[in-house]
Protein backbone atom coordinates (compact mmCIF):
# COMPACT_ATOMS: atom_id res chain seq x y z
CA UNK A 1 0.00 0.00 0.00
CA UNK A 2 1.52 3.46 -0.99
CA UNK A 3 1.54 5.89 2.14
CA UNK A 4 1.43 9.74 0.07
CA UNK A 5 3.13 11.72 2.92
CA UNK A 6 6.43 9.17 1.80
CA UNK A 7 6.03 10.49 -1.50
CA UNK A 8 5.27 13.47 -0.73
CA UNK A 9 8.67 13.80 1.40
CA UNK A 10 10.64 12.88 -1.71
CA UNK A 11 8.77 15.76 -3.90
CA UNK A 12 8.94 18.48 -0.99
CA UNK A 13 12.53 17.50 -0.76
CA UNK A 14 13.02 18.12 -4.30
CA UNK A 15 10.85 21.55 -4.30
CA UNK A 16 12.53 23.23 -0.88
CA UNK A 17 15.95 22.47 -3.42
CA UNK A 18 14.89 23.97 -5.86
CA UNK A 19 13.39 26.76 -4.34
CA UNK A 20 16.66 27.80 -2.19
CA UNK A 21 18.88 26.99 -5.33
CA UNK A 22 19.28 29.29 -8.54
CA UNK A 23 21.48 26.92 -9.99
CA UNK A 24 19.01 24.24 -9.60
CA UNK A 25 15.92 26.15 -11.35
CA UNK A 26 17.91 27.59 -14.30
CA UNK A 27 18.60 24.20 -16.00
CA UNK A 28 14.92 23.89 -16.40
CA UNK A 29 14.90 27.21 -18.59
CA UNK A 30 18.45 28.05 -19.87
CA UNK A 31 18.70 25.06 -22.12
CA UNK A 32 16.20 24.79 -23.96
CA UNK A 33 16.10 29.15 -24.24
CA UNK A 34 19.45 28.25 -26.06
CA UNK A 35 18.08 25.39 -28.27
CA UNK A 36 15.14 27.73 -29.29
CA UNK A 37 17.25 30.88 -30.06
CA UNK A 38 19.51 28.06 -32.05
CA UNK A 39 17.08 26.20 -33.89
CA UNK A 40 15.14 28.63 -34.63
CA UNK A 41 17.40 30.67 -36.39
CA UNK A 42 18.61 27.88 -37.84
CA UNK A 43 15.03 27.15 -38.97
CA UNK A 44 14.72 30.54 -40.28
CA UNK A 45 17.59 30.72 -42.59
CA UNK A 46 16.25 27.34 -43.86
CA UNK A 47 13.19 28.64 -44.51
CA UNK A 48 15.01 31.80 -46.26
CA UNK A 49 17.09 29.19 -48.82
CA UNK A 50 13.92 27.53 -49.97
CA UNK A 51 11.14 28.98 -51.69
CA UNK A 52 8.90 25.52 -51.19
CA UNK A 53 6.10 25.11 -48.84
CA UNK A 54 8.08 22.67 -46.79
CA UNK A 55 7.53 24.05 -42.89
CA UNK A 56 11.25 24.42 -41.35
CA UNK A 57 9.85 25.88 -37.93
CA UNK A 58 7.35 22.97 -36.90
CA UNK A 59 9.82 20.15 -38.67
CA UNK A 60 12.84 21.02 -37.20
CA UNK A 61 12.42 23.49 -33.88
CA UNK A 62 9.27 21.41 -33.12
CA UNK A 63 11.38 18.39 -33.13
CA UNK A 64 14.15 20.10 -31.04
CA UNK A 65 11.83 21.38 -28.32
CA UNK A 66 9.76 17.73 -28.17
CA UNK A 67 13.27 16.21 -27.67
CA UNK A 68 14.42 18.82 -25.30
CA UNK A 69 11.19 17.72 -23.40
CA UNK A 70 12.08 14.11 -23.13
CA UNK A 71 15.72 15.19 -21.64
CA UNK A 72 13.63 17.43 -19.01
CA UNK A 73 11.50 14.82 -18.20
CA UNK A 74 14.49 11.63 -17.84
CA UNK A 75 16.91 14.78 -15.68
CA UNK A 76 13.91 15.44 -13.94
CA UNK A 77 13.89 11.70 -12.28
CA UNK A 78 17.57 11.83 -12.45
CA UNK A 79 18.50 15.03 -10.72
CA UNK A 80 15.87 14.31 -7.52
CA UNK A 81 17.58 10.77 -7.55
CA UNK A 82 21.29 12.90 -7.42
CA UNK A 83 20.55 14.93 -4.84
CA UNK A 84 20.20 12.05 -2.56
CA UNK A 85 23.62 10.62 -4.34
CA UNK A 86 25.64 14.61 -3.73
CA UNK A 87 24.26 14.84 -0.17
CA UNK A 88 25.03 10.74 0.80
CA UNK A 89 21.29 10.91 2.69
CA UNK A 90 21.02 7.05 1.33
CA UNK A 91 21.67 5.83 4.40
CA UNK A 92 19.30 8.61 6.52
CA UNK A 93 15.96 7.78 3.73
CA UNK A 94 16.38 3.94 3.09
CA UNK A 95 16.18 3.13 6.99
CA UNK A 96 12.65 5.32 7.11
CA UNK A 97 9.41 3.44 6.51
CA UNK A 98 9.96 4.35 2.98
CA UNK A 99 9.51 1.51 0.04
CA UNK A 100 11.29 1.42 -3.07
CA UNK A 101 8.17 1.63 -5.22
CA UNK A 102 7.01 4.84 -2.83
CA UNK A 103 10.73 6.49 -3.50
CA UNK A 104 10.23 5.79 -7.09
CA UNK A 105 7.24 7.62 -7.52
CA UNK A 106 8.45 10.25 -5.78
CA UNK A 107 10.77 11.07 -8.38
CA UNK A 108 8.64 10.22 -11.27
CA UNK A 109 6.30 13.10 -9.68
CA UNK A 110 8.99 15.20 -8.45
CA UNK A 111 10.10 15.03 -12.96
CA UNK A 112 6.27 16.11 -13.87
CA UNK A 113 6.85 19.16 -11.68
CA UNK A 114 10.08 20.50 -13.38
CA UNK A 115 9.03 18.85 -17.04
CA UNK A 116 6.10 20.77 -16.83
CA UNK A 117 7.63 24.00 -15.76
CA UNK A 118 10.29 23.41 -19.05
CA UNK A 119 7.55 23.05 -20.81
CA UNK A 120 5.52 25.94 -20.37
CA UNK A 121 8.90 28.03 -20.90
CA UNK A 122 9.31 26.13 -24.30
CA UNK A 123 5.60 26.76 -25.54
CA UNK A 124 6.18 30.83 -24.15
CA UNK A 125 9.49 31.23 -25.73
CA UNK A 126 9.03 29.41 -28.82
CA UNK A 127 5.51 31.07 -29.77
CA UNK A 128 6.98 34.38 -28.58
CA UNK A 129 10.24 34.67 -30.87
CA UNK A 130 9.55 32.56 -33.68
CA UNK A 131 6.00 32.44 -34.17
CA UNK A 132 6.15 28.63 -33.38
CA UNK A 133 3.21 26.69 -31.31
CA UNK A 134 3.06 23.15 -30.40
CA UNK A 135 -0.65 23.48 -31.64
CA UNK A 136 0.35 23.22 -34.72
CA UNK A 137 0.65 19.24 -34.25
CA UNK A 138 -3.27 19.36 -33.24
CA UNK A 139 -4.57 16.79 -31.68
CA UNK A 140 -1.16 14.47 -32.08
CA UNK A 141 0.58 16.40 -29.55
CA UNK A 142 -1.08 14.76 -26.83
CA UNK A 143 0.72 11.09 -27.43
CA UNK A 144 3.77 12.43 -28.94
CA UNK A 145 3.90 14.40 -25.37
CA UNK A 146 2.91 11.13 -23.38
CA UNK A 147 5.63 8.76 -25.47
CA UNK A 148 8.36 11.21 -24.91
CA UNK A 149 6.95 11.45 -21.07
CA UNK A 150 6.73 8.10 -20.89
CA UNK A 151 9.92 6.75 -22.27
CA UNK A 152 12.08 9.65 -20.81
CA UNK A 153 10.78 8.51 -16.95
CA UNK A 154 11.89 4.82 -17.77
CA UNK A 155 15.40 6.28 -18.68
CA UNK A 156 15.64 8.41 -15.82
CA UNK A 157 14.40 5.49 -13.45
CA UNK A 158 17.07 2.92 -15.38
CA UNK A 159 19.23 5.76 -15.08
CA UNK A 160 19.46 6.25 -11.51
CA UNK A 161 19.25 2.39 -10.88
CA UNK A 162 23.09 1.97 -12.87
CA UNK A 163 24.27 4.80 -10.96
CA UNK A 164 22.90 3.31 -7.60
CA UNK A 165 24.89 0.37 -8.66
CA UNK A 166 28.21 1.49 -10.22
CA UNK A 167 28.79 4.78 -7.47
CA UNK A 168 28.27 8.37 -7.89
CA UNK A 169 31.15 8.45 -10.58
CA UNK A 170 29.18 6.70 -13.27
CA UNK A 171 26.56 9.94 -13.95
CA UNK A 172 28.78 10.84 -15.80
CA UNK A 173 27.48 7.99 -18.41
CA UNK A 174 24.38 9.30 -17.68
CA UNK A 175 23.99 13.06 -18.68
CA UNK A 176 25.17 11.70 -22.93
CA UNK A 177 22.08 9.26 -22.92
CA UNK A 178 19.78 11.18 -25.05
CA UNK A 179 22.26 12.45 -27.28
CA UNK A 180 23.34 8.30 -27.90
CA UNK A 181 19.88 8.05 -28.46
CA UNK A 182 18.71 10.99 -30.58
CA UNK A 183 20.70 9.71 -34.21
CA UNK A 184 18.63 6.81 -34.05
CA UNK A 185 15.49 8.45 -33.02
CA UNK A 186 15.42 10.54 -36.00
CA UNK A 187 14.83 13.98 -34.24
CA UNK A 188 15.74 15.67 -37.54
CA UNK A 189 15.59 13.13 -40.48
CA UNK A 190 13.29 10.21 -41.51
CA UNK A 191 14.48 6.83 -39.85
CA UNK A 192 14.35 5.43 -43.81
CA UNK A 193 17.18 7.27 -43.72
CA UNK A 194 19.91 5.41 -41.79
CA UNK A 195 21.57 2.54 -42.62
CA UNK A 196 19.89 -0.98 -42.18
CA UNK A 197 21.20 -1.96 -38.74
CA UNK A 198 20.42 1.75 -37.28
CA UNK A 199 16.93 1.23 -38.02
CA UNK A 200 16.46 -1.69 -36.27
CA UNK A 201 17.60 0.23 -33.02
CA UNK A 202 15.21 2.92 -34.00
CA UNK A 203 12.49 0.10 -33.96
CA UNK A 204 12.84 -0.12 -30.73
CA UNK A 205 13.01 3.30 -29.76
CA UNK A 206 9.80 4.66 -28.85
CA UNK A 207 11.11 8.67 -29.72
CA UNK A 208 11.14 6.98 -32.89
CA UNK A 209 7.90 7.02 -33.33
CA UNK A 210 6.99 10.55 -32.69
CA UNK A 211 9.59 12.16 -35.09
CA UNK A 212 8.47 9.90 -37.76
CA UNK A 213 4.57 10.92 -37.09
CA UNK A 214 5.75 14.64 -35.90
CA UNK A 215 7.28 14.41 -39.93
CA UNK A 216 3.95 13.02 -41.06
CA UNK A 217 1.64 15.90 -39.72
CA UNK A 218 3.65 18.64 -40.71
CA UNK A 219 3.72 17.15 -44.06
CA UNK A 220 0.10 16.77 -44.32
CA UNK A 221 0.09 12.96 -44.30
CA UNK A 222 -1.87 10.39 -42.38
CA UNK A 223 -0.30 8.86 -39.00
CA UNK A 224 -0.72 5.39 -38.33
CA UNK A 225 -2.60 5.07 -35.13
CA UNK A 226 -1.03 1.93 -34.76
CA UNK A 227 2.67 3.44 -35.04
CA UNK A 228 1.48 5.61 -32.30
CA UNK A 229 -0.03 2.77 -30.40
CA UNK A 230 3.30 0.90 -30.95
CA UNK A 231 5.32 3.94 -29.50
CA UNK A 232 3.64 4.20 -26.50
CA UNK A 233 3.14 0.42 -25.36
CA UNK A 234 7.22 0.22 -26.06
CA UNK A 235 7.34 3.19 -23.33
CA UNK A 236 5.10 1.56 -21.38
CA UNK A 237 7.02 -1.44 -21.18
CA UNK A 238 10.40 0.27 -20.13
CA UNK A 239 8.90 2.02 -17.61
CA UNK A 240 7.85 -1.46 -16.02
CA UNK A 241 11.08 -2.79 -16.78
CA UNK A 242 13.19 0.01 -15.72
CA UNK A 243 11.11 -0.21 -12.28
CA UNK A 244 11.78 -3.77 -11.84
CA UNK A 245 15.31 -2.82 -12.92
CA UNK A 246 15.66 -0.47 -10.17
CA UNK A 247 14.10 -2.88 -7.55
CA UNK A 248 16.25 -5.58 -8.50
CA UNK A 249 19.79 -3.24 -7.75
CA UNK A 250 18.12 -1.68 -4.50
CA UNK A 251 17.39 -5.27 -3.54
CA UNK A 252 21.24 -6.15 -4.24
CA UNK A 253 22.45 -3.42 -3.01
CA UNK A 254 21.12 -4.05 0.60
CA UNK A 255 22.26 -7.34 0.05
CA UNK A 256 26.07 -6.23 -0.61
CA UNK A 257 26.14 -3.32 2.10
CA UNK A 258 26.34 -1.05 -0.96
CA UNK A 259 23.29 1.52 0.46
CA UNK A 260 25.31 1.44 3.94
CA UNK A 261 28.33 1.75 2.22
CA UNK A 262 27.41 5.15 -0.05
CA UNK A 263 27.21 6.63 3.36
CA UNK A 264 29.72 5.27 5.56
CA UNK A 265 32.82 2.76 5.67
CA UNK A 266 30.70 -0.21 7.34
CA UNK A 267 32.10 -3.12 5.78
CA UNK A 268 34.99 -3.26 8.09
CA UNK B 1 7.95 -8.21 24.98
CA UNK B 2 11.23 -7.21 24.09
CA UNK B 3 12.13 -3.78 22.36
CA UNK B 4 14.80 -5.70 19.95
CA UNK B 5 15.55 -9.37 20.04
CA UNK B 6 18.52 -10.29 17.70
CA UNK B 7 18.97 -14.01 17.22
CA UNK B 8 21.75 -15.45 15.22
CA UNK B 9 22.71 -12.69 12.95
CA UNK B 10 25.61 -13.55 10.54
CA UNK B 11 26.94 -11.17 7.47
CA UNK B 12 29.53 -12.12 5.32
CA UNK B 13 32.13 -10.30 2.95
CA UNK B 14 33.90 -12.42 0.73
CA UNK B 15 36.21 -13.91 3.36
CA UNK B 16 35.63 -11.72 5.87
CA UNK B 17 33.27 -12.49 8.25
CA UNK B 18 31.65 -9.05 9.90
CA UNK B 19 29.15 -10.62 12.10
CA UNK B 20 29.58 -14.38 13.10
CA UNK B 21 26.43 -15.38 15.04
CA UNK B 22 25.17 -12.68 17.27
CA UNK B 23 22.46 -12.80 19.48
CA UNK B 24 21.27 -10.16 22.31
CA UNK B 25 18.11 -8.47 23.23
CA UNK B 26 17.11 -5.12 24.57
CA UNK B 27 13.86 -4.51 26.91
CA UNK B 28 11.38 -1.19 27.48
CA UNK B 29 13.46 0.96 28.93
CA UNK B 30 16.91 -0.29 28.72
CA UNK B 31 20.06 1.24 27.68
CA UNK B 32 22.49 -1.74 26.08
CA UNK B 33 25.93 -0.38 24.92
CA UNK B 34 27.72 -2.74 22.12
CA UNK B 35 30.76 -2.22 22.56
CA UNK B 36 33.72 -3.38 20.25
CA UNK B 37 36.99 -1.88 18.54
CA UNK B 38 37.02 -0.63 15.09
CA UNK B 39 36.18 -3.48 12.71
CA UNK B 40 34.51 -5.54 15.31
CA UNK B 41 30.89 -5.69 13.47
CA UNK B 42 29.30 -2.77 15.34
CA UNK B 43 28.14 -0.79 12.43
CA UNK B 44 26.77 -3.92 10.52
CA UNK B 45 24.58 -5.11 13.19
CA UNK B 46 23.13 -1.62 13.35
CA UNK B 47 22.73 -1.52 9.34
CA UNK B 48 21.25 -5.13 9.56
CA UNK B 49 18.76 -3.80 12.00
CA UNK B 50 17.75 -0.64 10.07
CA UNK B 51 17.08 -2.82 7.04
CA UNK B 52 19.37 -1.02 4.98
CA UNK B 53 21.87 -4.19 4.93
CA UNK B 54 20.46 -8.04 4.56
CA UNK B 55 21.77 -10.41 6.82
CA UNK B 56 22.69 -13.82 5.46
CA UNK B 57 21.27 -15.63 7.91
CA UNK B 58 19.46 -14.53 11.36
CA UNK B 59 16.42 -12.59 11.86
CA UNK B 60 15.86 -9.05 13.64
CA UNK B 61 12.18 -8.75 15.66
CA UNK B 62 11.57 -5.45 16.74
CA UNK B 63 8.88 -5.66 19.36
CA UNK B 64 7.69 -8.88 17.93
CA UNK B 65 7.21 -8.34 14.22
CA UNK B 66 10.50 -9.64 11.82
CA UNK B 67 12.25 -6.78 9.80
CA UNK B 68 12.08 -9.44 6.76
CA UNK B 69 8.50 -9.20 6.36
CA UNK B 70 7.47 -6.27 7.92
CA UNK B 71 9.94 -3.53 6.91
CA UNK B 72 7.78 -0.29 6.74
CA UNK B 73 6.09 -1.52 9.93
CA UNK B 74 9.65 -1.93 11.69
CA UNK B 75 11.41 0.90 10.66
CA UNK B 76 8.26 2.98 11.65
CA UNK B 77 8.91 2.17 15.34
CA UNK B 78 12.99 2.84 14.92
CA UNK B 79 15.23 5.99 14.42
CA UNK B 80 19.02 6.27 14.65
CA UNK B 81 21.61 9.26 14.62
CA UNK B 82 25.05 8.37 13.43
CA UNK B 83 28.00 10.51 13.34
CA UNK B 84 28.49 9.47 9.67
CA UNK B 85 25.11 10.11 8.31
CA UNK B 86 24.62 13.92 8.65
CA UNK B 87 21.13 15.12 7.16
CA UNK B 88 21.56 16.78 3.97
CA UNK B 89 23.45 20.31 4.29
CA UNK B 90 21.61 21.70 1.54
CA UNK B 91 18.24 21.86 3.68
CA UNK B 92 17.24 23.58 6.43
CA UNK B 93 16.84 22.40 9.66
CA UNK B 94 13.46 22.80 9.47
CA UNK B 95 13.33 21.47 6.00
CA UNK B 96 15.17 18.21 7.13
CA UNK B 97 12.82 17.72 9.99
CA UNK B 98 9.96 18.01 8.23
CA UNK B 99 10.54 15.70 5.53
CA UNK B 100 12.34 12.93 7.73
CA UNK B 101 8.61 13.69 10.11
CA UNK B 102 6.68 12.74 6.70
CA UNK B 103 8.99 10.02 5.65
CA UNK B 104 7.97 8.27 9.30
CA UNK B 105 4.37 9.56 9.50
CA UNK B 106 4.51 11.46 12.57
CA UNK B 107 1.26 13.13 13.55
CA UNK B 108 0.98 16.72 14.07
CA UNK B 109 4.31 17.13 12.73
CA UNK B 110 4.86 20.80 13.06
CA UNK B 111 3.89 20.81 16.77
CA UNK B 112 6.34 18.18 16.77
CA UNK B 113 8.99 20.05 15.05
CA UNK B 114 8.61 22.80 17.68
CA UNK B 115 9.32 20.45 20.55
CA UNK B 116 12.15 19.07 19.51
CA UNK B 117 13.62 22.38 18.32
CA UNK B 118 13.34 23.73 21.99
CA UNK B 119 13.96 20.46 23.27
CA UNK B 120 17.81 20.28 21.27
CA UNK B 121 18.13 24.19 21.59
CA UNK B 122 18.17 24.28 17.78
CA UNK B 123 15.63 27.52 17.86
CA UNK B 124 18.05 29.62 16.55
CA UNK B 125 18.74 27.72 13.92
CA UNK B 126 15.55 26.82 12.69
CA UNK B 127 16.37 28.29 8.89
CA UNK B 128 19.55 27.96 8.73
CA UNK B 129 21.29 25.33 6.44
CA UNK B 130 22.52 22.16 7.88
CA UNK B 131 25.27 22.23 6.12
CA UNK B 132 26.53 25.22 8.22
CA UNK B 133 26.06 24.25 11.60
CA UNK B 134 28.96 23.27 13.61
CA UNK B 135 29.45 19.48 14.33
CA UNK B 136 27.87 19.64 17.93
CA UNK B 137 25.11 21.93 16.39
CA UNK B 138 24.63 18.90 13.67
CA UNK B 139 24.55 16.27 16.07
CA UNK B 140 21.91 17.84 17.73
CA UNK B 141 19.88 17.88 14.65
CA UNK B 142 20.46 14.15 13.94
CA UNK B 143 19.72 13.21 17.58
CA UNK B 144 16.09 15.61 16.81
CA UNK B 145 15.72 13.73 14.06
CA UNK B 146 15.98 10.67 15.16
CA UNK B 147 13.34 11.75 18.00
CA UNK B 148 10.58 12.92 15.79
CA UNK B 149 8.48 9.69 15.63
CA UNK B 150 8.93 8.80 19.24
CA UNK B 151 10.91 5.24 18.10
CA UNK B 152 10.20 1.99 20.41
CA UNK B 153 14.19 1.56 19.23
CA UNK B 154 16.57 3.80 19.33
CA UNK B 155 20.15 3.00 17.45
CA UNK B 156 23.21 5.20 18.23
CA UNK B 157 26.27 4.81 16.27
CA UNK B 158 28.42 7.54 18.67
CA UNK B 159 25.98 9.96 19.09
CA UNK B 160 28.19 12.00 21.38
CA UNK B 161 31.76 11.95 18.81
CA UNK B 162 31.77 15.25 18.22
CA UNK B 163 30.54 16.94 21.18
CA UNK B 164 32.02 19.16 24.02
CA UNK B 165 31.62 17.41 27.31
CA UNK B 166 29.04 19.86 28.44
CA UNK B 167 26.85 19.45 25.40
CA UNK B 168 27.71 15.63 25.51
CA UNK B 169 26.54 15.48 28.96
CA UNK B 170 22.82 17.03 28.39
CA UNK B 171 22.61 14.41 25.54
CA UNK B 172 23.32 11.61 27.47
CA UNK B 173 20.65 13.25 29.84
CA UNK B 174 18.25 12.93 27.02
CA UNK B 175 18.78 9.94 26.12
CA UNK B 176 18.77 8.57 29.09
CA UNK B 177 15.32 10.78 29.69
CA UNK B 178 14.42 9.32 26.80
CA UNK B 179 14.75 5.52 28.21
CA UNK B 180 13.38 5.83 31.31
CA UNK B 181 10.45 8.26 30.41
CA UNK B 182 8.63 6.21 27.51
CA UNK B 183 8.68 2.71 26.49
CA UNK B 184 11.55 2.55 24.35
CA UNK B 185 14.81 1.09 24.53
CA UNK B 186 18.39 2.39 22.85
CA UNK B 187 21.24 0.53 21.76
CA UNK B 188 24.21 3.11 21.73
CA UNK B 189 27.73 2.61 20.76
CA UNK B 190 30.55 4.09 22.22
CA UNK B 191 34.24 4.68 22.39
CA UNK B 192 33.70 6.37 25.37
CA UNK B 193 33.95 4.45 28.18
CA UNK B 194 33.05 6.95 30.72
CA UNK B 195 30.25 7.63 28.84
CA UNK B 196 29.06 3.75 28.37
CA UNK B 197 29.38 3.46 32.18
CA UNK B 198 27.43 5.96 32.93
CA UNK B 199 24.41 5.59 30.55
CA UNK B 200 23.79 1.71 29.79
CA UNK B 201 22.34 -1.17 31.89
CA UNK B 202 24.28 -3.53 29.92
CA UNK B 203 27.36 -3.83 27.59
CA UNK B 204 27.78 -6.29 24.87
CA UNK B 205 31.34 -6.60 23.58
CA UNK B 206 31.82 -7.49 20.13
CA UNK B 207 35.00 -8.77 18.67
CA UNK B 208 35.85 -10.25 15.46
CA UNK B 209 32.10 -10.42 14.84
CA UNK B 210 31.02 -12.16 17.81
CA UNK B 211 29.76 -11.31 21.34
CA UNK B 212 32.41 -11.81 23.91
CA UNK B 213 31.62 -10.29 26.67
CA UNK B 214 27.94 -9.28 28.38
CA UNK B 215 26.84 -7.72 31.29
CA UNK B 216 26.70 -4.76 33.86
CA UNK B 217 29.46 -2.06 32.87
CA UNK B 218 29.62 -1.00 36.47
CA UNK B 219 30.86 -4.86 37.48
CA UNK B 220 32.17 -6.61 34.46
CA UNK B 221 35.57 -5.12 34.84
CA UNK B 222 35.82 -6.63 38.10
CA UNK B 223 34.76 -10.10 37.08
CA UNK B 224 37.32 -9.77 34.30
CA UNK B 225 39.93 -8.98 36.79
CA UNK B 226 40.11 -5.21 35.28
CA UNK B 227 40.31 -2.05 36.95
CA UNK B 228 38.24 0.21 34.35
CA UNK B 229 36.23 -0.39 31.47
CA UNK B 230 38.32 0.91 29.17
CA UNK B 231 41.19 -1.39 30.52
CA UNK B 232 38.63 -3.78 29.77
CA UNK B 233 37.52 -2.81 26.56
CA UNK B 234 41.50 -2.39 25.36
CA UNK B 235 41.98 -6.58 26.49
CA UNK B 236 39.33 -6.97 24.25
CA UNK B 237 40.74 -4.98 21.64
CA UNK B 238 44.31 -6.18 21.79
CA UNK B 239 43.76 -9.46 23.08
CA UNK B 240 40.51 -11.11 23.12
CA UNK B 241 42.03 -14.68 22.99
CA UNK B 242 42.63 -14.40 26.74
CA UNK B 243 39.09 -13.27 27.51
CA UNK B 244 37.88 -16.42 25.77
CA UNK B 245 39.71 -18.91 27.65
CA UNK B 246 39.45 -17.15 31.00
Amino acid sequence: MFHWNRIFAVVLRQFYLMRGSLSRVLPLFVWVAVDIILWGFITRYLNSLTSSAFRFVPMLLGAVLLYDFFIRVMQGVTMTFFEDVWSRNFLNVFSTPISIYEYVTGLVISSIASSAIGLAVMFALASFAFGFSFFTYGAMLAPFLLILFLFGIALGIFASAVVLRFGPATEWFIWPIPAFISPFAGVFYPISTLPRWMQYVSIILPPSYVFEGVRKVVSGSEISGNSLLTGGLLAGLYIILSCWFFAWIYRQAVRSGLIARYSAESVS
Amino acid sequence: MNVLSVTNLRKVYGATVAVDGVSFKVSPNEIVGLLGPNGAGKTTTINMILGVLEPDLGTIQIEGMDIATNRSKVLQRTNFAAVYAPLPGNLTVYQNLKIFGLLYGVKDLSERIGELLQEFDLVRFRNAKSGVLSSGEQTRLGLAKAMLNRPRLLLLDEPTASLDPAVAREIRAKIKEFAKSGEGGVLWTSHNMFEVEEVCDRVLFLSKGKILLEGDPKTLPREHKKKTLEELFITVAREPLTLETA
